[in-house]
């Protein structure tokens, strides 16, 4: 019952998307498809929460491959993701109904939409492999035609053309993988897990999910299209392709290595545990030396998928030796945290779109001052950047502590490799989470805090009332999800049960909602009691203060030493803020580089500080592969010369080889 | 009945680290005076500037936002409850299994991120500066205290502190890693309340300050909120390395009044040595240029990061 509800809602977005078409240029138009769009999510997300314990469904349609068809199936993982993707759909199609209005180019941008969404929901309730790959590429087109929305800007094209690069090359992977796990029998995810596998297969699938899925979710140093591509899309497409598209590639990296390959070997987790880790702190050191805020915000995803795999790694390294209890303790981690980062980066980027149209800047050097102009959508992103920080009582501190707790089990790990590596990756877990504090401080103050750096800024206005609903139902859940952990745990157990095969302990039962992930007696965590603590002792000491002390109020000038000064650019700036942290960890991580031109007395030019930051996965790993494609192209235009003598030789060497590898073929 | 016990003795702990924390303050700051051969303030002298700054009226800058104003609240409930939950005279609270020593950590990370923003709010340099110095700081600081806590808590295997202090009074040994976790956690004690090397208390006006940087446009009560939530960080982490490494006196699970006296007074004691040893490593040594602290507080990394590996690697080192 419920898969069909799913295929008709994918069926009636795609229909949206047409109709989407059929209304160009009316003015309505934006309105109703984000309604519509909203209205299909919902359904979407009902299916999904109201399947999270329910038996697989399965669902057949004549569609695809001749005589295949296309098999579709719903069960505990792809309802966990159905929610995930159409929680956040349906809050930013509704913040769309208004933040749709400033968008020049609609009819860029309205067809997309819907298809962007059906694309992703198809991904999640494919079963079989070819289905699997065409919504996967699917939804790559239509997120590529949105990052195209705002094509004449040249930055976007080039936007555009790496994402397109890099998800054809993810798709390449995938398709590869595919190839190789495929059962005698055929495609079908069902025919694939009973099938049983040569020793050296699941090794070699692990490598190409890695890269297939690793690239879709920005896995370092896979990440270098999605900080161009995400801030290039539209505000409320930036975060569905921030928020939901990089847990789609989070499920494909499930769904085939815990579901389909069958039991992990105990390297596997080594590779996860270290791209994670890495991914994690480069993710966030990056997020910290950007001075645009949507970029910041994309690299930010990238740290937030290494914590994602470190749980995955951590899942795979415990069910790799048999000890299933912290495998679900690990994975609820991951996959909590995968629910947690929908929720915050999605209200973020929602945030940065509210700024983006009251003031036209994205540039943090030219904002500032902003929670006086715009008060409502500056405590929604406070919020944000409180729960994205790790910060208790809110929600991303319950999965990153999730994810030390299964760090702490794995000592009984028995691979000295592992043994050396765990504590490393805490490492950076611990390191990611402090840097992402740092991060938010600088992204929330520069933008929202201090004096307005510019015009625009001054000008800001409080952004529309649908936008302000959507930001305002997703800081609730963050407080929500952080106060009541308990409740998501349970609801992720049938998940976890049915990939590693056991669950972590019901939670729901626990007194006051606290949750405790082994014994009591080891750890235990009550972010409802930490919430009414703090909140309880800061009224009690501002009643007590009013009460007995003085409440007189003075305004004045800004102390400031005894020197205020009246310029706003004497403020400290996004890139200044950074400064301390670029000098000790900058040089080693991106060559950071900052150049003084300082002009000789008398000179009258200005002074200049010229700041240089290299990804460094652009030096090493990307320039390389683009300038050995240009140089096989170069060769290889020879060939456009050759006389008629020439191409019949070329002809003829080119059967004969031809013939030469069937004669020789087994 | 049991329950209103519990509730007293954790109500007495709550109000027990709020009387307490000026009080380490002024004697730290008296026998710092007397090591200097000054007479020094009364050891009060806390409470009374904290009076004075409650009678007076707050000046706010024109430009202050509500974050501003709420800040110094949030600071100190954050501060205050993180200081509630260490074990200072008796373990096993009624409300010690809400946090454990991740999460307290991470409480204290949630009043810098207000201490933080609140710098940055008036849009002034100075505030910048302390913020920015204390974001790196920080990005250091908190995962070297993160791996302490994995340290004691794998030798403990716990995270709950009122385990972890029964554990380390039911099994005294000499461990190296132990050793590693408690000079860790006193690099990262110094450099989080501010105190010298990394920074120093005691002034204004210096470009080197960071914590006195980002309250610089606080006054009146606001002020004295914040310094009272400093005070409190102080307490807590003394009591935090007094709990994990010194936890002799104190009150188990249940204990009968006398015990809870006893602990008290070991309290006491342990404070006193504490602020003690705080006083005179601060008079014997010099602060230190704001780049040389992230090599300062990076051995405190490497530290926790070492002893961690040797206990993942066996489990009696």
């Amino acid at each position: 019952m419920s898969i069909m509800v799913v295929l008709w809602s994918v069926g009636a977005l795609l229909a949206t998307s047409v109709l989407a078409v059929a209304m160009t240029g009316r003015i309505a138009a934006s309105r109703i498809v984000y309604a519509l769009c909203c209205g299909v999510c919902l359904l979407l997300l009902g299916a999904g929460v109201t399947h999270l314990g329910a038996v697989a469904e399965t669902a057949a349609l004549p569609l695809g491959l001749p005589w295949v068809g296309a098999h579709f199936r719903l069960d505990a993982l792809s309802a966990f993701f159905l929610t995930v993707i159409n929680l956040t759909g349906a809050a930013a199609s509704f913040y769309a109904i208004g933040y749709g209005a400033h968008e020049q180019h609609p009819s860029r941008v309205l067809p997309f939409f819907p298809a962007f969404l059906a694309g992703m929901n198809l991904v999640i309730v494919a079963d079989d492999a070819f289905s699997f790959l065409v919504a996967w590429e699917f939804m790559s087109l239509s997120s590529w035609a949105l990052v195209l929305a705002h094509h004449h800007v040249a930055e976007n094209r080039r936007a555009g053309f790496v994402y397109l690069t890099m998800a054809s090359f993810g798709t390449l992977a995938l398709l590869m993988a595919f190839g190789l796990i495929a059962a005698p029998s055929g495609y079908a995810f069902a025919a694939i897990r009973a099938a049983t596998h040569s020793p050296w297969k699941p090794g070699l699938v692990l490598a190409l999910t890695l890269l297939g899925a690793g690239s879709k979710a920005g896995l370092v140093p896979l990440h270098i299209w999605l900080p161009l591509a995400h801030p290039a899309a539209p505000s409320h497409v930036s975060a569905l392709m921030s928020g939901v598209m990089t847990k789609v590639a989070v499920y494909g990296f499930v769904r085939i290595v815990f579901d389909l390959l069958g039991p992990p070997a105990w390297w596997w987790s080594l590779v996860v545990l270290s791209l994670g880790g890495v991914t994690a702190v480069m993710g966030v050191l990056y997020a910290l030396m950007q001075h645009d805020l949507k970029r910041l915000l994309a690299y930010h995803s990238v740290e937030n998928i290494g914590i994602i795999f470190i749980g995955l790694g951590l899942a795979l390294a415990f069910e790799a030796y048999a000890m299933p209890s912290a495998a679900a303790l690990s994975l609820t981690a991951g996959l909590l945290h995968v629910f947690n980062h929908s929720v915050f980066k999605s209200l973020l980027f929602f945030g940065a779109g509210a700024v983006l149209t009251s003031t036209g800047e994205r540039d943090m050097e030219h904002l500032g001052g902003l929670i006086h102009r715009m008060p409502q959508t500056a405590f929604a992103f406070l919020v944000g950047c409180i729960a994205i920080s790790a910060l208790p009582p809110f929600n991303g501190f319950v999965s990153e502590w999730l994810t030390f707790q299964a760090i702490l089990l794995s000592p009984q790990l028995s691979s000295w490799g592992l043994k050396f590596l765990v504590p490393a990756v805490g490492g950076l877990l611990a390191l990611s989470a402090a840097l992402a504090a740092a991060c938010f401080v600088k992204a929330f103050g520069v933008t929202f805090l201090g004096r307005p750096r510019s015009e625009a800024a001054e000008r800001g206005r409080e952004t529309d009332r649908f936008s302000l609903a959507a930001m305002f139902v997703f800081a609730a859940l963050c407080l929500v999800a952080g106060i009541a952990p308990g409740l998501f745990i349970d609801a992720l157990a049938p998940v976890v049960k049915s990939l590693v095969g056991d669950r972590m302990p019901a939670q729901l039962g626990i007194e006051w909602l606290s949750i405790v992930p082994i014994a009591e007696s080891r750890s235990s965590y009550n972010g409802l009691l930490v919430f009414v603590f703090i909140v309880f002792s800061a009224l009690v000491a501002a009643q007590i203060i009013h009460r007995f002390g003085s409440h007189a109020l003075r305004r004045g000038p800004a102390w400031d030493c005894g020197y205020p000064d009246p310029s706003p650019a004497t403020q400290y700036t996004a890139s200044s803020f950074a400064q301390p942290i670029r000098r000790i960890l900058g040089g080693v991580a991106f060559g950071a580089r900052e150049r003084v031109d300082m002009p000789a007395p008398g000179d009258a030019r200005a002074a200049r500080l010229d700041i240089t930051i290299r990804d460094r996965a652009w030096d090493v790993l990307y320039t390389p592969i683009a300038r050995g494609v240009e140089f096989g192209a170069d060769q290889l235009n020879q060939l456009h010369f050759l006389t008629i003598r020439g191409y019949l030789s070329l002809v003829f060497v080119a059967l004969v080889g031809l013939l030469f590898v069937v004669a020789a073929w087994p | 009945m049991a329950l209103i016990v519990d509730l007293a003795a954790q109500g007495a702990q709550m109000i027990v680290v709020l009387a307490l924390a000026p009080l380490l303050l002024g004697f730290t700051r008296s026998v710092k005076a007397r090591l200097l051969r000054r007479r020094g303030p009364s050891i009060l002298q806390p409470y009374r500037d904290l009076l004075r700054l409650l009678r007076k009226e707050v000046v706010l800058a024109d430009n202050a936002s509500w974050l501003f104003r709420t800040a110094p609240y949030a600071i100190f409930a954050a501060t205050w409850v993180a200081a509630a939950l260490v074990p200072t005279f008796a373990t096993g609270l009624m409300f010690s299994w809400s946090a454990d020593l991740i999460a307290i950590t991470a409480l204290l990370g949630s009043a810098r991120f207000f201490l933080a923003l609140a710098g940055m709010d008036v849009g002034t340099s100075f505030g910048g500066i302390g913020s920015s110095r204390e974001a790196m700081f920080a990005s250091l600081a908190e995962p070297a205290m993160i791996m302490i806590v994995f340290i004691v808590s794998l030798i403990a295997g716990s995270t709950q502190l009122s385990v972890v202090a029964a554990h380390m009074l039911s099994h005294l040994e000499l461990r190296v890693s132990i050793g590693l976790a408690l000079i860790g956690l006193v690099i990262v004690a110094i450099a989080e309340n501010g105190r010298i090397p990394v920074d120093n208390p005691a002034t204004h006006l210096e470009l080197t300050m960071v914590h006195e940087a980002m309250v610089l446009e606080y006054s009146g009560r606001h002020l004295a909120v914040i310094e009272l939530a400093a005070a409190l960080k102080l307490l807590m982490y003394l009591s935090l390395i007094a709990c994990i490494f010194f936890p002799w006196g104190l009150a188990p699970y249940g204990a009968g009044p006398r015990d809870m006296a006893f602990g008290a007074v070991a309290y006491a004691i342990k404070l006193a040595v504490g602020g003690f040893f705080l006083a005179l490593f601060e008079t014997s040594t010099a602060k230190m240029r704001v780049f040389r602290v992230p090599e300062f507080l990076g051995a405190a990394l490497m530290l926790g990061l070492l002893g961690t590996l040797l206990l993942f690697v066996s489990r009696s080192l």
